[in-house]
C-alpha cells in the first residue's frame, strides 16, 4: 500500500510539473506565437496608464527577454520558494507558493486565492452530497426496474437534464424561485459559513440545487448503465443461486461493483469543481475562485489567472491521488 | 466492411424485414449499413431527432434569407419599441409581434428571431468543426496508439489521462483570453471562430481517442488483422484499410455525441464572454446579457435557452440512437 502511495505521488508531482508547464506555455509561449513581441506582453502586465519606462521596467521585472526556459525556471522558482518583487524604493518579499501580486489592486494572488477557496468549496461540496445521492439512488432504481415507468420518466428527465445548461437553468431558477416565488427576495449572495450557517445555507440553496441536477442527471444515466451491465455478471446468479436475498445481493454484490467507477468519475468531478465552479459562480454571482478568474481575464490580470489554474490543477491531482487510494482499498479487483 | 454481424437481440427485432424479403421470394445479402439504417428507421425518437437537426441545419443556412423575407436583421436596432423606463421590449413576451415573432432584446432592440437564427450558425459551424478536429486526432492518436503499443502507446495513454484530468474550461477561459485581436494572419471573428475551434477540438480529441484506442486493442487480436498481416499487408494498410472500416460505427456515434458537448462548450465560452466577439450574435451571448433581464423580462432568457436545449437534446437523441443501431450489443 505505501509504495502504491508514494508512486501515485510520484506520478502526481509529474502530472503537477505537466500542468505548470501548459499554464506557462499559454501566458508566455502563446502569444508569442501568435505574434507578440515582449513589449506588447509587458504592457499585459502593466495595466492602465503604461508609459515607455513603466514598459521597460516591468520587462525587466519580469524578465521578459530572458530565454524562455529561464523565465520558465523563474516561475517554478516563486511557486516553490518564493520571490522578491523589486519596486524600486523597497524590496517586497512573497513567501511561497508565490503567484506574483494582481496589478489592478496590487493584493498579493494567494491571499486572494485563499480567500475565494471557501466559497467554491463550499458550492462544490454541498452539491456534490446532492448529486451522489441523488443520481446513484435514482441511477440504481431504474437499473433494477429496467423498462418500468418509473424508469422511462427518470431517464427522459436525465436526458433532458444533461442538455441543458447550467446558466440556462440557474437563470431560470432565479427568474421563478427567486424573483417570481419570492422565496429568495434579496437574490443570492454568499454569507460565509462562520457567520451565520443558517444564512450560508439558505443563500446556497438554489445554486446547489441546480449545480448538482445537471450532476445528478449524469450520474444518473452512468449508475443505470454501470449497474445493468453489474446485474447480468455471472457471480449476480450465482449469488441469487445461494440463496441469498435480493437486498444482499443488490447491495453487496451489484452495487459495490458498479459503483466503483462512477466513484472514480466522482473524485475528478469534485476536483475539477473546486478549482472553479465558473458557470455557476457567473450565473449566481458567487465571489468563487471561478468568479475571480473570470474577472481576472477581462481585467487582463494575468498573476491571478495563473494562480487560479494552479490551483484548480492542484485540486483535481489531489483529487485523482484520493480517488486511487480509495479505488484500491474498495476493489479487491485491483492490484497494488 | 470485414467483420462478421453478431448474431443478437437487434438481429432477432431485425426477422420481421428478412421475413417479409423472404416471402418476396428473394434473398438479398445487407451490409452492416444497411441493417443499422433499418434499425433506425425504426428508431421513431431517433428519427425525429434527426429531422430536427436537419431542419436547424437549414434553418442556420438560411439565416440571411429567413431574416429577409420578415423584413430584420441580427443587427438593426429598434429602440422605438424599447420601454424607455425600464428599458425592457414594450408589450408582453418580450415584445412579441407579427414583425418579430420571437420578440426583440431589451435595451437596443434587436431582433431575437434573427439573432437566434444567425446564432445557429456560429454554435453549429464552431461545433461542427471542432468536432472534426478532436475526431480526427483522437481516430488517428487513438488508432496508432492502440495498434501499436509500446512506448508510443504509452505516451499517448498518459497524455489523454492528463488531458482528461485537467479544468479544462479553465484552461480554455485563459487561452480565449490571452489570444491577441490578431494573429496568425487573421482578425475579427475569423481568428475567434479559428481559436475556438481550435481549443475546443484540442481539449475534447482525448474523449474520442480513448474510446478508438480501447476498439483498436480488441480488433487487432481478430483474426482478419492476423491474415492481413500474413499476406504482408504493411502497417499503412493495415490501419486504414482493415482496422478503419470496423471503427466507423464508434467514430460515427460518439462523433454525433461530441457535436452537443462542443455545443455547450462554445455557448459556455461566449456566456463567459470570451467566446465570439459582439455584436456578432451568439447563444451563449445572448445568455450572457439575460443575466441583468430575467427579472423584467424572462423571454429573452427562455429563446436562446431553448435553442441551446432542443440543439443538443436532438444531438443526443440521435447519438443514442445511432448506438442502438450500430452496436446492439451496447444497450
Amino acid at each position: 500500500m505505501a509504495a502504491f502511495i508514494v508512486r501515485r505521488l510520484l506520478a502526481a508531482v509529474i502530472l503537477l510539473v505537466v500542468v505548470s508547464m501548459m499554464t506557462f506555455a499559454i501566458f508566455f509561449l502563446v502569444p508569442r506565437l501568435a505574434g507578440m513581441n515582449s513589449d506588447q506582453l509587458a504592457l499585459r502586465y502593466v495595466g492602465r496608464g503604461a508609459t515607455a519606462e513603466s514598459i521597460e521596467a516591468t520587462k525587466e521585472r519580469l524578465h521578459l527577454d530572458d530565454p524562455l526556459p529561464v523565465q520558465y525556471g523563474r516561475f517554478v522558482q516563486g511557486i516553490v520558494v518564493g520571490d522578491e518583487f523589486n519596486y524600486g524604493p523597497e524590496v517586497v518579499k512573497c513567501p511561497p507558493p508565490c503567484f506574483g501580486y494582481s496589478f489592478r489592486n496590487s493584493q498579493p494572488v494567494t491571499a486572494l486565492l485563499i480567500d475565494r477557496i471557501p466559497v467554491t468549496a463550499s458550492l462544490a461540496f454541498g452539491a456534490a452530497i446532492l448529486w451522489l445521492i441523488g443520481g446513484v439512488s435514482v441511477g440504481v432504481l431504474s437499473a433494477l426496474r429496467r423498462g418500468s415507468v418509473f424508469d422511462r420518466a427518470a431517464m427522459s428527465t436525465a436526458l433532458a437534464g444533461v442538455s441543458l445548461p447550467i446558466y440556462f437553468t440557474g437563470l431560470l431558477s432565479l427568474a421563478l424561485f427567486a424573483y417570481h416565488w419570492k422565496l429568495w427576495p434579496n437574490g443570492v449572495n454568499y454569507v460565509p459559513f462562520t457567520t451565520n450557517p443558517l444564512d450560508w445555507a439558505y443563500n446556497l440553496i438554489l445554486p446547489w440545487v441546480t449545480l448538482a441536477f445537471l450532476y445528478a442527471a449524469l450520474y444518473a444515466r452512468l449508475t443505470r448503465a454501470s449497474m445493468l451491465e453489474t446485474m447480468n455478471e455471472d457471480y449476480i446468479r450465482t449469488a441469487r443461486a445461494k440463496g441469498l436475498r435480493e437486498r444482499t445481493v443488490v447491495v453487496r454484490h451489484g452495487m459495490r461493483a458498479s459503483l466503483t467507477p462512477i466513484l472514480t468519475i466522482f473524485g475528478l468531478d469534485v476536483g475539477l469543481l473546486l478549482g472553479g465552479a465558473v458557470l455557476t459562480e457567473s450565473t449566481f454571482s458567487l465571489p468563487g475562485l471561478g468568479q475571480l478568474v473570470v474577472d481576472a481575464v477581462f481585467g487582463n490580470d494575468l498573476p491571478i489567472v495563473l494562480g487560479v489554474v494552479m490551483v484548480a490543477s492542484v485540486f483535481v491531482i489531489l483529487a485523482n491521488l484520493i480517488v486511487d487510494v480509495l479505488y484500491a482499498t474498495l476493489d479487491p479487483r485491483v492490484r497494488l | 466492411m470485414g467483420a462478421p454481424i453478431e448474431v443478437s437481440s437487434g438481429e432477432q427485432r431485425a426477422a420481421p424485414e428478412a421475413v417479409l424479403a423472404g416471402a418476396a421470394g428473394r434473398i438479398e445479402g445487407r451490409s452492416l449499413g444497411q441493417i443499422a439504417w433499418m434499425r433506425l428507421k425504426r428508431d421513431k425518437v431517433a428519427m425525429a431527432a434527426g429531422i430536427m437537426i436537419l431542419v436547424l441545419i437549414a434553418l442556420a443556412l438560411l439565416a440571411p434569407v429567413i431574416t429577409r423575407a420578415l423584413g430584420t436583421s441580427p443587427n438593426d436596432f429598434n429602440s422605438n419599441l424599447i420601454d424607455p423606463v425600464l428599458s425592457k421590449p414594450k408589450g408582453s413576451f418580450g415584445g412579441i409581434s407579427l414583425e418579430h415573432p420571437l420578440g426583440i432584446e431589451p435595451i437596443n432592440g434587436r431582433d431575437v428571431l434573427a439573432r437566434v437564427l444567425y446564432g445557429a450558425r456560429i454554435s453549429l459551424l464552431i461545433a461542427f468543426l471542432a468536432t472534426l478536429l478532436s475526431v480526427t486526432l483522437g481516430v488517428l492518436l487513438g488508432v496508432f496508439a492502440g495498434y501499436k503499443g509500446g512506448w508510443g502507446d504509452t505516451v499517448i495513454s498518459r497524455t489523454m489521462d492528463v488531458f482528461l484530468a485537467f479544468p479544462l474550461l479553465l484552461f480554455a477561459i485563459a487561452l480565449a483570453g490571452v489570444i491577441p485581436s490578431e494573429a496568425f494572419g487573421l482578425s475579427g471573428n475569423g481568428l475567434r471562430i479559428a481559436v475556438l475551434v481550435f481549443i475546443i477540438g484540442f481539449f475534447s480529441w482525448p474523449y474520442m481517442g480513448r474510446i478508438i484506442r480501447g476498439q483498436t486493442l480488441s480488433l487487432r487480436e481478430r483474426e482478419f488483422i492476423d491474415a492481413a498481416r500474413s499476406m504482408g499487408a504493411r502497417t499503412p494498410h493495415v490501419l486504414f484499410r482493415e482496422l478503419l472500416p470496423n471503427l466507423v460505427a464508434p467514430i460515427l456515434v460518439y462523433s454525433t455525441l461530441l457535436i452537443p458537448t462542443n455545443i455547450l462548450f462554445e455557448a459556455a465560452l461566449s456566456f463567459l464572454g470570451v467566446g465570439i466577439n459582439p455584436p456578432t450574435p451568439s447563444w451563449g451571448g445572448m445568455l450572457n446579457q439575460a443575466i441583468d433581464f430575467y427579472r423584467v423580462d424572462p423571454m429573452f432568457m427562455i429563446i436562446p435557452g431553448a435553442a441551446i436545449f432542443l440543439t443538443v437534446m436532438a444531438f443526443n437523441l440521435l447519438g443514442d440512437g445511432l448506438r442502438d443501431a450500430l452496436d446492439p450489443r451496447a444497450r
